[in-house]
């Protein structure tokens, strides 16, 4: 390729990233400005004086509502959410997967089929009778009912993932087992799952994601106590009661995206398998 | 004897543990997706209102939708927005894998800032560009400090361009997942074809216009049925950035849904409308799972 066109991709690049960078930086940067600066100062400017005061408002003091404790009671709401329903709709979704491929009966296929659709359903769909079924089961204003829809709707796509994958596992290993004498638990535990690291991470990644970054379900389903950190951020930044902070909005956007950055920095590669691989096989 | 009979019973036994094993979560599976559009279905065709009443009054819930001026504003809401955001997403997306296609030095570093935008929400993802596009302190306000006094640029606030400011969030919030897509897809080329049709003279542009870009139908077979159904289900977005505002100019039929079920009282038409969402999703969504599952087959 001749240089004058390479210069030319290159820079078409650069300024794609800095369209990509920019809502970051100028959330970064808002969170540490006092609001006088935000006030009188520009959109990108850098920060004259660094104060992490709205950090700490955000997290412990802004007001969400009437109350006015910050996000912090969401944040952990929203780790007592993600946490049950990541490990039980991952362990779920291995044994799914294993029989599913290894273990096949009559009808096992069209169920999986089946279940393919509760990949797309729109959710919107089971909003009324679930709130129902919460109620009944007196799950409504507890984490706990929370748990509960993340699971029972995340199972479809666990199983989808560890179904795909153990699809590539050779039968013959199973086969083998067997004939030694090794049972269903047995080979499951001492054969498959100690391959499956590969997938365990793809599905606890994108399953942290979407429990983590659901606003839905939080918005509907939870009570005073329960409401998760996207419910809590969306409260902070349309409670209109005194003078709007946009400094302390932005802190507070930026800690309820941090989880799933980590995540991101630090399993990026799991991560890109997990959004290819739940966009291209369903 | 005694031996025999046991082992025959735990034949039995280990023939029927994974069925069991699985048997939980595939029931509750099929009833929470097949059981609740049924239920949710049953609600639309009934005289429900504030609370769930069960007496059957036909097609009234779909009529009072249909009258409702706010259900066209959210469908003519997903029209621009869903066209767009899938259309300016592809070619966004596609244009950029191109550009990384080109053994770019940098390309880890550059795919990873394209692609962070994904593990975000779209609540925080919306603030943030509530932040940019405000007109008194983002955008607006920073060209008319640097000098471009006549710039006004309030879609944020205006009824009529509100719609197109959630396309900017969304597109920027995934056309780097697209690009990841696409990526992935010239990747499985085979370099052969493209030095062939380069030992005949052909050109770059050329060669992606005429071989490459064509070579990737089933990629973007599966970005627009994605992308498609993002936007049915965007509901996220709206309520952080325009909050279905100004007025209900910016309601999608996923937060039309939302205000009927659950803050307006109107239980019935909240159901009709999230039935007419499946209805469209399963429109795009049955082709695709059948073609798809048809490859399993295939593939064995």
């Amino acid at each position: 390729m001749a240089k004058s066109t390479r210069f030319i991709v290159y820079t078409v690049l650069l300024i794609a990233a800095l369209f990509y960078l920019l809502p970051m930086y100028v959330m970064l940067t808002t969170s540490i400005k006092s609001m006088d600066e935000i006030r009188n100062g520009s959109l990108l400017a850098f920060p004259a004086a660094i104060s992490f005061e709205a950090w700490g408002k955000a997290w412990s003091s802004a007001c969400t509502g009437i109350e006015c404790s910050g996000l912090k009671p969401f944040f952990w709401n929203s780790v007592k959410i993600v946490v049950p329903a990541v490990i039980l709709s991952t362990m779920l979704g291995a044994v799914n997967g294993y029989v599913l491929t290894k273990w096949k009966f009559k009808g096992s296929d069209i169920i999986f089929s089946m279940m393919l659709f509760g990949v797309f359903m729109p959710l919107q769909v089971v909003l009324l009778p679930m709130s129902q079924t919460l109620g009944w089961m007196g799950l409504t204003e507890s984490v706990w009912g929370l748990v509960t829809v993340h699971v029972l709707m995340g199972i479809a796509s666990t199983t989808l993932f560890f179904r795909n994958y153990y699809v590539s596992i050779p039968d013959e290993l199973v086969k083998a087992a067997t004939l030694d004498g090794a049972g269903f638990f047995r080979i499951f535990w001492r054969i498959l799952l100690p391959l499956s690291t590969p997938i365990i991470m793809v599905t606890f990644i994108w399953q942290f994601t979407n429990i983590w970054n659901d606003f839905l379900f939080g918005v509907v389903f939870s009570g005073s106590d329960s409401k998760p950190i996207t419910v809590g951020l969306n409260n902070l930044v349309n409670t209109s009661t005194g003078v709007k902070e946009y400094n302390v909005d932005m802190a507070a956007a930026i800690i309820a995206g941090l989880p799933t950055m980590i995540i991101y920095i630090v399993a990026g590669k799991y991560f890109v398998r997990g959004l290819t691989a739940g966009a291209v096989k369903g | 004897m005694a031996t025999q009979k046991q082992s025959v019973s735990q034949k039995r036994f280990d023939e029927w543990l994974p069925k069991l094993v699985v048997a939980p979560s595939f029931i509750l599976s099929l009833i929470f997706i097949y059981g609740f559009i049924i239920w949710n279905g049953y609600l639309s065709f009934s005289a429900s209102r504030m609370l769930p009443n069960y007496e059957w009054v036909g097609i009234v819930q779909y009529q009072s939708l249909w009258d409702n001026d706010r259900w066209w504003v959210a469908l003519k809401n997903l029209g621009i927005f869903g066209g767009l955001f899938i259309g300016v997403g592809t070619v966004l997306g596609l244009f950029l894998a191109i550009l990384l296609d080109q053994k770019i030095r940098a390309e880890g570093a550059l795919r990873s800032i394209y692609l962070y935008p994904m593990a975000l929400s779209f609540i925080v993802t919306g603030t943030a560009w509530k932040w940019i596009l405000n007109p008194s302190f983002g955008l607006e306000h920073l060209m008319q400090s640097w000098g471009f006094t006549n710039f006004t640029f309030d879609w944020l606030v205006n009824s009529d361009k509100a719609i197109y400011t959630v396309v900017i969030a969304g597109v920027w919030q995934s056309s780097g997942f697209v690009m990841a897509l696409f990526l992935a897809g010239l990747r499985g080329i085979d370099d052969s074809i493209i030095k062939a049709a380069q030992v005949d003279g052909a050109s770059l542009p050329r060669i992606y216009w005429r071989i490459i870009i064509p070579s990737l139908r089933p990629v973007f077979f599966s970005t627009i049925m994605i992308l498609a159904h993002l936007a049915i289900k965007s509901f996220d977005l709206v309520m952080a950035l325009t909050n279905r505002g100004p007025g209900y100019s910016t309601d999608m039929p996923a937060s039309f849904m939302y205000t009927m079920a659950f803050e307006r009282g109107q239980l019935g038409v909240g159901a009709a409308s999230s039935t007419m969402m499946l209805a469209m999703l399963a429109a795009i969504v049955v082709p695709y799972l059948y073609s798809e599952l048809r490859g399993y087959k295939k593939n064995g």
